[in-house]
């Protein structure tokens, strides 16, 4: 206080430690805080209200969160962006490959497509997919997560068989073969295969996140009092497991982007006409030695989006795992 | 711990046979005529055609077509393409390039990913660490093919450092890019779970027992606080093996490397379906086997795991 | 076995040598610094400890009871915890001014310390044997095989059955009270002059407290350590200690032998944790509590801690913190009115 003698700085043998300390005296310190000064409606603290307030404040997830909202209204509205949308084969040859200029800001393409419109309308469909894949899987992992991991037994065995079946896939491999079969392949049929070879690991994670939320004292009290099972699965259970469920939801949108993106790199993807940015980029393969443009464009948007939707997801996780602060 | 192998080898089997029928079902019930496809343009008489369709099993029920095709996965005989080259012989003749990508590629993303993660953890908050987690976001973020082609582009053609393109170099260097871009999303995780559960151990309770009975401070890191954040880690390296696996398909496309992954993907266009199922079903015995080494590797680091 | 007899006459020659007291701590104070303020953890403590003796420091949660243990241990997180100000003499050298690897060796060796909760306080992955056999490895560079039986031999003496089998096991495996015992013969595993436990009962059943009080009392006698017991649970340290502190707030309020202060408290804090204490023969009335809320670190009141809560305070109390008062011989009492409240427990 007075003369501060940091001696056993010098010799830390505790390596690094939290700002906010693990010892039971800040904690309490901490405690003691927030009830004393109190929150002025006297909310209750929960770990959604602390976290929310921690997002709020922190400068990555806004501009993330800005950037992810600006590619949903693209995706939305691309007539609002680009005006008509730019069909291939319907982009006159003669303007090909035009590097960046007045009229066409990020040139032309190999078939004389503008490519800034490319890009914009090409957002819907990597969107479109994103979203669908994810709320998909988390539906279906919520779902088959929690009865797995409530009921046990002979449901769990089942259930559980399935789940593994379809995680002995190697990432996109299933994915492609069965793709590779469809010669019309159609959003829809992207999303829908992503669906089937991805609801399985999130199914897992929710699966043991209920089984370790079913141990919990709050539910052998809530069966004391005569909950019936639906009642502890949906008002208690469920609104903790699904906590990391979410998160790694949030993260999880933008590996999705960017799996179809793959895909529809290696031809077994989205098809055109349909404007997408695996396509932009897979046709780009044998020219962008000469004209940069026509793969800088669409993967700086492409990794851009991606790549905010990331980041949004680590701010949210992290706003929400206070161990890790 | 031998009751939890057994285990977990019993689990094999099922998965094996479940993911091998989806991939069957999947590409023979499809849509276009593998037999009319055989003779492109010629139209043979349905004679013909019945016989071929009887000697491939083609006219009897999904489930006895996967039958007798198991039967021969079991001896190894993965039928033939439409020249009559057996499927096994062209994987065969494929896999060395593809094992001597993956290899490499897993070795750079374990060695450098580890030791990334834990320089960061040791020093949490500090330059390396923040330099670290941009980095990985940024991998993270930009998917592997655009990685590819920009490092084509630069270290391969601007900067002559590499080849581009085709085995020719041999190993190591027609290697290199292709396995740094290949370990790349891997690398990533990687450092970043090392990075984190590291910090998560150094934190905990037993690491300060450790420091109260004075052990110094190389054994309390190096050896408890470093067992236990392996534990996590080697559950990613499972999940990380395939996109390894799917991974080298898009990698050996960009590079040129005549590997498994670039075999599969000219089945594909060419629908010689066969190949393309038996190629999937070597991949995927590949995975599960290596995940059931991975799962065991975790049950010997981790006792709890064991005893359940 | 030889080695333990030389051992305790070498270490009996050097306490006999050493005419001071075993421990000394002289106005100890930590403070954390914290990103917006600054936490007074522990201010200006002191207390001695002699060989063979039993002090008891007893507090709530926040009073910085084990934050000084951490500080004597040389174990506090540092950042953010920083000690600003005094002394710890453990015969008569000053802990605080030694170089970190001549500390590291008394850590363990000749000051230990034991947890509460030892299911994460042991670490899951190595083997009960593993772990307490280090201290031999370590310390005393033995081999493998041999710390090992050591081990046992521990794991024997604090009475875990089938020591033998069982020093195989992971810590996983053994039942609350049986882990407890674990970290126990951890501690007491290089004979240590002082043995340092901290809330070592609180994460187990009651008859199991008593048994691993009973233990550590045996242990104590048997190999002539101090023991320093920290507890927020009064009815754990009567069989056990010699002296009590109280602390609270990062003070020391009230200090005392053991008998007088159960029979006659000379602070109100003190006082109000007796009568919470729930008694059989109250049953049927309400339970007496303590009102208000323990103070914010970062913002004690002014004058005495306590006065917020104090059934006796009065004006003083909110001007003038009052300084460790003599009561009688040897005890001390942080309160202006230490005589009234005494008075009211004749």
């Amino acid at each position: 206080m007075t003369e501060g003698r940091d001696r056993d700085r010098d010799r830390a043998p505790n390596f690094e430690s939290a700002p906010d300390g693990g010892s039971p005296v800040v904690a309490a310190a901490d405690a003691a805080d927030t009830t004393a000064k109190g929150e002025p409606d006297e909310k209750q603290a929960t770990l959604t209200s602390d976290a929310w307030r921690e997002l709020r404040h922190n400068p990555l997830f806004i501009v993330a969160g800005l950037v992810v909202a600006l590619m949903l209204v693209i995706a939305a509205f691309p007539q609002l962006f680009a005006g008509q949308q730019p069909i291939m084969g319907q982009c006159s040859l003669s303007r090909s490959l035009l590097p960046p200029q007045q009229g066409a800001i990020f040139g032309t393409d190999v078939l004389g497509c503008d490519v800034y419109g490319a890009v914009i309308w090409g957002a819907r469909p990597s969107i479109i997919i994103g979203l669908t894949v994810t709320a998909g899987v988390g539906i279906i992992a919520t779902l088959v997560g929690s009865l797995a991991g409530f009921f046990g037994g002979g449901i769990d065995a089942i259930l559980s068989r399935f789940t593994d079946v379809m995680l002995g896939f190697p990432f996109l491999v299933g994915a492609i073969v069965i793709l590779s079969a469809f010669p019309d392949r159609t959003p829809l049929i992207v999303a829908g295969v992503l669906i089937v070879f991805g609801w399985a690991g999130l199914t897992r994670i929710m699966r043991s996140s209920v089984i370790s939320a079913k141990d919990m004292d709050y539910v052998q009290a809530a069966r004391a009092l005569g909950a019936t099972n639906g009642r502890i699965l949906f008002r208690h259970i469920l609104p903790n497991a699904i906590t990391p469920l979410l998160v790694l939801v949030t993260i999880g949108v933008g590996g999705i982007i960017g799996a179809e993106a793959a895909l529809t790199f290696l031809g077994v993807g989205l098809q055109a006409p349909t404007n997408s940015w695996g396509l932009s980029i897979s046709q780009s393969q044998e020219r962008f030695y000469q004209h940069p443009h026509i793969l800088l464009f669409p993967s700086l948007f492409l990794s851009m989006t991606v790549l905010a939707f990331i980041v949004l997801g680590d701010a949210v996780r992290d706003a929400f795992d206070p161990k890790l602060r | 711990m031998g009751r939890y192998v057994i285990r977990r080898l019993l689990q094999v089997i099922p998965v094996f046979f479940g993911t091998t029928f989806i991939i069957f079902a999947g590409v023979f019930m499809l849509p276009g005529d593998p037999i009319r496809a055989l003779f492109g343009d010629k139209s043979p008489g349905a004679a013909v055609i019945n016989t071929i369709r009887e000697k491939y099993h083609l006219n009897d029920p999904l489930l006895i077509q996967y039958y007798e095709y198991m039967k021969g996965v079991v001896v190894g005989d993965l039928g033939v393409n439409f020249r009559d080259r057996p499927v096994l012989d062209i994987i065969l003749q494929a896999a060395p390039v593809s094992i001597k990508l993956g290899l490499t590629a897993f070795a750079f993303e374990i060695i450098v990913g580890i030791l990334a993660g834990i320089l960061a953890g040791l020093r949490r908050g500090g330059y390396f660490d923040n330099l670290v987690l941009i980095v990985t976001t940024l991998i993270i973020s930009i998917p592997s093919f655009v990685l590819g082609f920009v490092s084509q582009l630069t270290l391969g053609l601007e900067l002559g450092i590499f080849p581009v393109s085709s085995i020719r170099e041999g190993w190591p260097y027609a290697y290199i890019l292709p396995a740094m871009i290949l370990a790349a999303l891997g690398l990533a995780s990687l450092t970043r779970l090392t990075r984190t559960s590291l910090v998560e151990n150094l934190r905990a309770d037993y690491v300060r027992t450790a420091i109260a009975k004075g052990l110094p401070r190389k054994r309390v890191i190096g050896r408890h606080a470093f067992r236990n954040s392996l534990i996590p880690v080697v559950t990613l390296l499972g999940i990380d093996i395939g996109s390894l696996i799917s991974g080298a398909i898009i990698t050996e496309g960009i590079f040129n490397l005549p590997g498994v992954g670039q075999a599969l993907f000219r089945a594909i266009g060419a629908q010689e379906n066969t190949v393309v199922v038996g190629i999937s079903v070597a991949l995927v015995l590949i995975f599960i086997l290596a995940n059931l080494i991975v799962d065991v590797l975790y049950g010997v680091l981790d006792p709890r795991i064991r005893y359940d | 076995m030889m080695t333990t007899t030389t051992d305790r006459t070498a270490r009996e020659q050097r306490a006999d040598e050493y005419a001071g007291p075993l421990l000394e701590v002289d106005n100890l104070s930590v403070e954390f610094r914290l990103r917006d303020r600054t936490v007074n953890a522990v201010n200006g403590i002191s207390y001695t400890l002699a060989a063979r003796e039993t002090l008891a420091i007893l507090g709530e949660s926040g009073s910085g009871k084990s934050v000084s243990a951490q500080a004597i241990m040389g174990i506090l997180d540092s950042p953010p915890g920083f000690i600003t100000q005094g002394e710890v003499r453990f015969r008569g050298e000053d802990l605080l001014a030694m170089p970190e690897d001549q500390r590291r060796r008394i850590r363990g060796r000749r000051i230990a310390m034991v947890f509460q909760d030892a299911l994460s306080a042991l670490n899951p992955v190595f083997t009960v044997g593993d772990q307490i056999g280090e201290m031999f490895q370590v310390h005393l560079g033995m081999s493998k095989k041999d710390s090992r039986l050591r081990a046992v031999e521990l794991m024997d003496k604090v009475r875990i059955p089938s020591a033998k089998d069982r020093v195989k096991d992971y810590p996983h495996q053994f039942s609350g009270g049986m882990r407890q015992r674990v970290m126990i013969a951890m501690g007491i595993s290089l004979e240590p002059d002082i043995l340092i436990a901290d809330e070592p009962t609180t994460a187990l059943d009651v008859t199991v407290q008593a048994q691993i009080m009973r233990l550590l009392k045996e242990l104590q006698q048997d190999m002539s350590m101090g023991l320093i017991l920290i507890t927020h649970d009064l009815g754990v340290v009567a069989d056990v200690a010699d002296k009590i502190k109280v602390m609270y707030a990062g003070r020391i309020v009230e200090e005392a032998d053991v008998h007088e202060i159960y029979a006659r408290p000379a602070h109100p804090y003190t006082e109000g944790l007796l009568a919470s204490i729930p008694r059989v023969d109250q049953k049927g009335t309400a339970l007496a509590t303590i009102p208000g809320q323990p103070p914010i670190l970062s913002q004690i009141p002014a004058g005495c801690t306590f006065h917020p809560r104090c059934s006796w305070a009065q004006s003083i109390c909110t001007t003038e913190e009052p300084e460790l008062l003599t009561v009688a011989m040897g005890r001390h009492s942080r309160c202006h009115f230490w005589q009234d409240v005494l008075d009211a427990h004749q």
